[in-house]
């Protein structure tokens, strides 16, 4: 399992659903393991990539807000 | 059986989704207006991205968010015709279900939609088809409204009726839009 993040996606000023549907896009072009930063404005956001990863089973590995950005990282199951 | 063995201990809950296969999600697409065909590809494309594998049954007003933007009149007989002379179909053509001020609701309620980052019908339809959802219309509609396969859109599955659906919806999420 690899420490270092895989990809950094922007999703800053999209609205729901397209910050879940987007990192589930790119997810798909990632290894099991790899890590994955997400970076979103929607502070719907929060709830929703809590609620994708026990859908999906992807670990949400860490999980933080800096000045209204919020930023997700997780791990492909 | 004592009833405390049915009460599932603390954080079962989260630990038995985990293991369990992915619940199909089913839209039945019955609305044409805009308020109402966006959620339904809102809801699409989030179950597909959460794993779910996802139908929508496109039936009556439904029909028409997925007949081609460019078709004008659709339909055989005048009866067929005249609905789509006072209501045209395809997905850039929608109506508010309230407040449409002859079009300018709809313009509006786009534009705010951009400001605000969030993805169009007509993207969000790519998207679904890019993702793998199914998008099933009804033939009896179809029948009914005199709308031929050239009318509709591309990457369209075979026509099928209200038993193909049901079938599908056993076990799954359903939702009536």
């Amino acid at each position: 399992m690899g420490t270092t993040i895989a990809r950094t996606l922007d999703l800053k000023g999209l609205s729901c659903p397209m910050p879940i549907v987007k990192t589930a896009q790119q997810m798909k072009e990632l290894a099991s393991g790899d890590l994955i930063e997400a970076l979103a404005t929607d502070p719907g956001s929060v709830a929703d990539f809590k609620a994708w990863c026990t859908a999906t089973g992807n670990e949400l590995v860490e999980q933080g807000e800096v000045d209204a950005v919020y930023r997700f990282v997780i791990r492909k199951r | 059986m004592a009833t405390d063995t049915l009460i599932a201990p603390a954080g079962a809950t989260e630990e038995i989704r985990e293991h369990v296969p992915h619940g199909k999600l089913v839209i039945i697409a019955w609305s044409g207006e805009l308020d109402k065909v966006w959620p339904q590809m809102i809801l699409a494309t989030t179950g597909a991205a959460m794993g779910m594998p996802t139908t929508i049954f496109f039936t009556f007003w439904g029909l028409f968010s997925v007949v081609k933007d460019q078709v004008r009149i659709t339909g055989e007989n005048w009866m067929q015709k005249m609905m789509t002379v006072l209501d045209r179909p395809g997905m850039e053509h929608l109506k508010l279900g309230k407040m449409n001020f002859g079009g300018a609701g709809p313009a509006m309620m786009k534009h705010l939609g951009k400001q605000h980052g969030v993805a169009s019908p007509n993207e969000l339809l790519e998207i679904a088809r890019e993702l793998g959802v199914r998008l099933v219309p009804c033939q009896m509609t179809m029948d009914l409204l005199g709308l031929q396969p050239e009318d509709m859109i591309d990457g369209l599955e075979e026509p099928a009726g209200a038993t193909s659906m049901l079938l599908e919806a056993q076990d799954a999420v359903t939702l009536f839009i």
